[in-house]
């Protein structure tokens, strides 16, 4: 627990402060009475096993899925008490989740911008500039149906950004995306966080949290095991062994026999 | 192996049936109602031993065509039967090919249609029971004959399915396939009405088809009857060439699906055009409008339902001249009026897991069901308008005008309303994005269509004023009550279409998450 209480921002309302969530399907506990605080102006990384409850907590985090118990405060705005105010707050990124992929890139990241309320003006402007962050404007008119795993991921980024919010969760953001792409999204996330914004993203690559991340969070069975800075939590070590250490499962062994081929 | 692939399928019925309690009603539904047919059926068949012999051996021959015929076009149309061993997901495994459609083929067997089939085939040995030669002849006929069912039905879907593998000539081909296949009746009908001024034909279209691949195999019982053996033999000889040919196509035509790579067709139109969204205000629901109607002319399983404003009256037209009345014309409009409205009533369930944009920027749920109200509506009421109208010209009635629009555009009003209600309440099993139009998820029939009664019983409820006032009109041929029945429809249409979207904007406000969780499920 000390790791978590010296991550409390010391004035204040955390970026995303959360209390207690917890979440069960049928009876098996997906998240465990999570608490965490993401100080403003923080890279968050959230890591975790597959399957330990980082996307369900994000989820009930922004609005999408309602918790069984506990609070989400965006900003210090209750997500589930006001969710049109804390959505206003929030941009966010879902894994597996499908796009409206009938709809042109720039009719998509259009359409977001709309819903959130902005003007028309606004909008084509904004989609104007996204589209252009994520070498995306040759592709403005082409149906993301046909697009790319990676151009996908990006126009969706795109959507979450137009209503250029003070927090961004995005889940996964760097699956399937090619290298240049990857490096032009970080590129664009580290200069969000400089202006001031708080990004919070969740992997399983241990080296690109560590990299790119100021904070981390370590997740598995839906249970917070460590968060903090990134130095707080990995010490001596590697975040990846620190990891493993935390999470447990590493064997130790060369496997069966019959998989050694000399 | 080939059990494998076996128990395969029916671990997978059930895990599937494990999912919902609904999808096991749905299947003991489906087994009641396959086993009523099929008692019906041997019924049938046993009693046709009695009958004279040209008209059992006619029925037994025309039944087996019309069977084969049915496997091969019904999964090309409605795709209830289901396709979950799928030969593509099991491209990973070396399975040899032999093993791999002997297995497919028996585990297709294994599904309702198959055992119902399987059962009624043999079945055909108690219509020769008299002489024992020829019931066992039947009987190995029968095998044949069901296999040949089974095969030729896996053979084109895989054929069709590589035919339609580019995603713009699926989605237009899905839906001009379907044109055809909704004017079956009229064609049937015309063909029949040819047949029946020779009213003693079927015998003989019996005989055509004996000696066609799909007939040949069910008339050589009937040959060893007779005891024309060569007759026999050769029939049996087609119906079993029928087989091989149909088994070395599916073959081919799996090893080539495993081993080509569908390919996709990209088209791209100017970035700067944002087509219905620079048309439709600048607001969240002008938004949702403006992609509901891109959706309405861009996606076939919305299109799908806008193909049928052309047809319904196309059929009435059709039907009125046999029937030499014209007044089912004058259905067309309120019909239209009452497909259209009811097409929405689980709309949220169409977007799929995309509706997570419209749950993560906070959208009102009024704003969202006034978009998707209105998106429909721009494009119904014109269609409606203009059917009425153009019904009463048709039919030369002029009179009833008034009280056709009255009732139609209530129907219309009032139904937008409710599926705005409803669709945020429920979410059904529907194809996902991309799938073919025409597939329905396994056991999502049932379920789908208890919602779709229930939601047609309040509707009817909620048009009864006009509906009434309109119908003594028509009936009493009083212009007046068709202008009160035009008041009443776009009065009452109006403030239940109103209503709607505000309670249905309420319930998605409070829902929107759990309708979330609902789609998501689906997935």
């Amino acid at each position: 627990m000390s790791q978590t209480e010296a991550n409390l921002p010391t004035h204040g309302a955390a970026a995303l402060s959360i209390r207690g969530l917890t979440k069960a399907y049928g009876d098996k506990l997906a998240v465990d009475n999570i608490d965490l605080d993401v100080p403003v102006g923080s890279f968050y990384g959230l890591v975790g096993p597959n399957g330990a409850g980082k996307t369900t907590t994000l989820s009930m985090a922004t609005g999408l899925l309602r918790p069984n118990g506990g609070q989400a405060l965006i900003h210090g705005v209750d997500v589930w008490q006001h969710p049109l105010e804390a959505k206003r707050l929030v941009g966010v990124l879902s894994d597996g989740v499908k796009l409206f992929d009938r709809l042109t890139g720039a009719q998509l990241v259009t359409y977001a911008g709309l819903l959130d309320g902005m003007s028309r003006e606004t909008v084509a402007e904004r989609v104007g500039d996204l589209l252009e962050l994520f070498d995306l404007a040759a592709a403005g008119g082409t149906l993301v149906v046909d697009y790319s795993a990676g151009m996908t991921k990006k126009v969706a980024l795109a959507c979450a950004l137009i209503h250029a919010p003070r927090l961004l969760v995005l889940d996964e953001p760097f699956e399937s995306v090619d290298p240049v792409s990857a490096a032009n999204i970080r590129d664009i996330l580290d200069g969000y966080v400089r202006s001031g914004g708080t990004v919070i993203v969740s992997s399983h690559v241990m080296d690109l949290v560590e990299r790119m991340c100021d904070h981390v969070a370590v997740i598995a069975s839906g249970r917070v095991l460590a968060a903090g800075t990134i130095d707080e939590v990995r010490g001596e070590s590697t975040l990846e062994n620190r990891f493993v250490d935390l999470v447990g499962g590493r064997r130790h062994g060369e496997g069966p026999e019959w998989l050694r081929t000399s | 192996m080939v059990a494998h692939l076996v128990k395969l399928r029916l671990l997978l019925l059930k895990n599937s049936l494990m999912r919902s309690p609904w999808q096991l009603i749905a299947l003991i539904f489906g087994g009641l109602y396959g086993l009523g047919m099929l008692v019906l059926l041997t019924v049938g068949l046993v009693a046709l031993s009695w009958a004279p012999f040209q008209f059992a051996r006619t029925a037994v021959v025309l039944g087996g065509s019309a069977l084969v015929l049915g496997w091969i076009v019904i999964p090309l149309i409605a795709t209830g039967i289901d396709q979950i061993l799928d030969p593509a997901k099991l491209i990973t495994f070396p399975i040899p090919r032999r093993q791999l459609l002997i297995g497919l083929t028996l585990s297709g067997a294994l599904g309702i249609p198959g055992i119902i089939t399987t059962l009624g085939a043999l079945a055909t040995a108690g219509t020769w029971w008299q002489h024992p030669l020829g019931a066992i002849s039947a009987l190995v006929c029968a095998v044949i004959g069901v296999l040949t069912c089974i095969v030729a039905s896996r053979a084109v879907l895989s054929l069709s399915a590589k035919l339609s593998s580019g995603r713009r000539f699926r989605e237009v081909g899905g839906i001009v396939a379907f044109i055809p296949l909704v004017l079956l009746g009229p064609i049937v009908i015309s063909a029949t009405q040819s047949i029946r001024g020779a009213s003693d034909a079927l015998p003989g279209l019996a005989r055509a088809l004996s000696w066609t691949p799909i007939g040949a195999i069910w008339t050589a019982p009937s040959d060893v009857v007779s005891g024309e053996f060569g007759a026999a033999g050769l029939h049996f000889l087609i119906g079993a060439a029928t087989l091989v040919a149909l088994w070395l196509l599916w073959g081919w035509s799996i090893e080539r699906s495993l081993s080509a790579a569908p390919h996709t067709a990209t088209r791209s139109t100017n970035a700067g055009k944002l087509g219905f969204f620079s048309v439709l205000p600048a607001s969240p629901a002008g938004a949702v409008a403006a992609r509901s109607l891109t959706y309405w002319l861009r996606d076939p399983r919305y299109s799908r339902t806008l193909i049928m404003v052309p047809l319904i009256p196309a059929l009435f037209v059709f039907y009125s001249a046999i029937g030499r009345s014209t007044g089912m014309v004058n259905v067309s409009g309120p019909l239209v009026a009452f497909l259209l409205s009811v097409a929405i009533f689980s709309d949220v369930s169409y977007d799929s897991t995309a509706f997570s944009l419209h749950v993560s920027t906070g959208i009102r749920g009024a704003a969202d069901r006034l978009g998707r109200a209105t998106a429909l509506g721009s494009i119904a009421l014109p269609c409606v308008i203009v059917l009425c109208i153009g019904s009463v010209w048709f039919t030369a009635s002029w009179s009833i005008l008034p009280g056709l629009l009255g009732l139609s555009v209530g129907v219309l009003l009032s139904g937008l309303g409710l599926s705005s209600v409803t669709s945020a309440r429920v979410t059904v099993a529907v194809p996902a994005p991309g799938d073919s139009p025409f597939k329905s998820p396994p056991g999502a029939g049932f379920t789908t269509m208890l919602t779709s009664f229930a939601t047609w019983a309040i509707l009817f409820v909620l048009v009864l004023p006009e509906f009434i006032v309109a119908m003594i009109g028509f009936a009493t041929d009083q212009v007046i009550f068709g202008w009160i029945a035009l008041v009443l429809g776009v009065a009452l249409g109006c403030v239940f279409a109103a209503v709607g979207v505000r309670v249905g904007g309420r319930v998605f406000d409070r829902r929107a998450p759990e309708l979330l969780a609902g789609l998501r499920k689906q997935v």
